[in-house]
């Protein structure tokens, strides 16, 4: 049975709710309305900063910025990853100072990243994709070394030698644990970026342009540029949802 | 070269069976013997599941081995297919080792053993890049295989689109495709439906009569054991031994009718008076 209108609409209930309530509150003067505009100035500042304005531009700073932070982690961690997974021995020596770096706040390597590449682009970069790279490195090794080893041993009683087991087969199996550490790479290089973008000498870039707002209270467009945030994670998200789907297509099966 | 004696003082290294062979030597094995096993141990932890096991299995037969649970039944052909090692011992199988033999194994739980992002053609495909072959040998391999088994199924499509039955008739063809010297059947029918169970067994032992391959199935099921057998094996429990070994000449293709006949009957009582003796013990 094709679901009614109503059923297709539930997954936006909350949004819908949400923005009620901010219009509410805007209209009712609960908060000041310089402080929280309505919701239509803060989707016209939206629609103007893409239309003439430059969100345009900042929006697609930070899309390269995080893009290109999210290859060179990807470039780096997932040979090693398949290289760590593969050997349990090496894999255990230094697991612990990848669960340390893993858990240490990326931010807070700022300072010492600005020493080696200094004030500029790189910096921004170079964060993010260490960021990224340990959460990748982390899944693409846990995804090889706990793929269940059947079809390994069946690859392996059919002549396959064991560089061919592993592209053939355990790469292939550790493929949705891989998909989990790019979707959790590809977020943490937005977030490292956006907020390289707030305090490290950015002039671009859609964190400098939500610093900048609020710094002379354009709220709309503080509000404006915060929402294209969130839409640049959701989408990348959907696209690696959508990635995945097509390409592990056997996944949950 | 087989039954062939290779005299010790020429090769240099002592001639009993259970040495190691060393520098490619080949072994001495007894005529029409395909698979020897000499001195096998393994121990799982505490438990010691083989100790120093002995073993002849025959060139071209059906071997089906039964035994009490906890056994090893799974543990030994697993040892026999290189695919678990061992503590000590050697197995040969005319004197080569299992690397050096083209083998076919079919696992209980083909849900994991079939590769799901492979096509079901391609899945039956996948082993005959390892043989060496020109393309058109391997195409001719696929074509005698797809014709032996007769599917009328659309191999196109992917495993987690078949039917378990489907899915365990691609890993049989998979393990038969390249014309394996030794196949290795473990409980492979034991999670499918009955028709399915009869409609295999048929393609698979016509299959083996032609090619007169060396089979081992390991069954709990003992109608089936003794069913498809040219030779029962009857296991002790741990330390597991040899209970006896019991020759079923039965002709084929043997099918239900098969099972009402009193050369079954006959056999399965003394399969089973054994077994239960060994439970027993």
């Amino acid at each position: 049975m094709k679901p009614g209108l109503s059923a297709r609409l539930r997954p936006l209930w909350g949004m819908a709710a949400l923005v009620a309530v901010w219009a509410l509150v805007h209209a009712t003067k609960a908060v000041d309305p310089v402080l929280l505009p309505s919701p239509m100035e803060a989707l016209q500042a939206f629609w103007n900063g893409l239309a003439g304005g430059s969100l345009w531009g900042d929006f697609e700073k930070t899309i390269v910025r995080t893009v290109l932070s999210f290859l060179i982690a990807l470039a780096i961690a997932v040979p090693l990853g398949i290289v760590l997974g593969a050997n349990e021995k090496i894999y255990e020596g230094i697991e612990f100072a990848i669960d340390f770096f893993r858990s240490t706040p990326a931010s807070a390597m700022f300072p010492l990243f600005l020493v080696l590449f200094g004030v500029g682009e790189r910096t921004k970069i170079a964060v993010a994709a260490f960021g990224a790279a340990l959460a990748i490195l982390f899944n693409v090794a846990y995804g090889v070394m706990s793929a269940r080893k059947q079809r390994q041993l069946a690859a392996r009683v059919m002549g396959a030698p064991r560089w061919r087991v592993l592209t053939d087969v355990t790469l292939l199996e550790s493929m949705p644990q891989v998909f989990v550490g790019m979707r959790s790479g590809v977020s943490i290089a937005l977030v490292i970026v956006i907020v390289a973008e707030m305090f490290i000498g950015s002039t671009d870039g859609l964190g400098q342009r939500i610093m900048n707002a609020q710094t002379i209270f354009d709220m709309p467009d503080m509000y404006a540029s915060i929402f294209a945030a969130g839409l640049l994670g959701y989408v990348m998200n959907l696209v690696f949802l959508v990635a995945e789907r097509r390409f592990v297509h056997w996944g949950g099966k | 070269m087989r039954g062939m004696t290779i005299d010790p003082a020429l090769t240099g290294t002592p001639g009993n069976v259970g040495a190691p062979a060393a520098d490619g030597v080949r072994r001495w094995f007894a005529p029409g013997t395909h698979i020897t096993i000499r001195g096998l141990s393994k121990r799982f932890g505490d438990a010691q599941v083989y100790d120093g096991f002995d073993l002849d299995i025959p060139h071209g037969k059906v071997t089906s081995v039964f035994g009490p649970n906890g056994c090893g039944k799974s543990t030994l052909i697993n040892m026999i297919a290189g695919i678990l090692p061992f503590d000590s011992g050697e197995i040969l199988f005319e004197g080569k080792t299992a690397r050096e033999t083209r083998i076919g194994y079919v696992f209980q739980n083909y849900r994991e053993a079939v590769f799901p992002w492979l096509r079901a053609i391609d899945n039956i495909r996948y082993p005959l890049q390892y043989l060496g072959l020109a393309k058109g040998e391997r195409e001719e391999r696929m074509d005698r295989l797809l014709q032996a088994f007769d599917v009328k199924l659309d191999l196109s499509r992917y495993p987690y689109q078949m039917s378990g039955g489907q899915q365990q008739l691609v890993s049989i063809m998979r393990a038969l495709v390249v014309e394996p010297e030794v196949l290795f059947l473990d409980e492979p029918f034991s999670a499918l439906d009955y028709e399915m169970v009869m409609f295999l067994r048929d393609r698979l032992q016509k299959v083996l009569v032609e090619r007169r391959v060396t089979t081992l199935l390991v069954s709990h099921d003992l109608d089936e054991a003794v069913l498809l057998a040219d030779q029962v094996l009857l296991l002790t429990k741990r330390p597991t031994r040899v209970a006896d070994n019991l020759r079923f000449d039965a002709p084929r293709p043997r099918t239900a009718a098969t099972t009402v006949t009193p050369g079954f009957i006959a056999l399965k009582s003394e399969a089973l008076e054994i077994f239960q003796r060994e439970v027993r013990r």
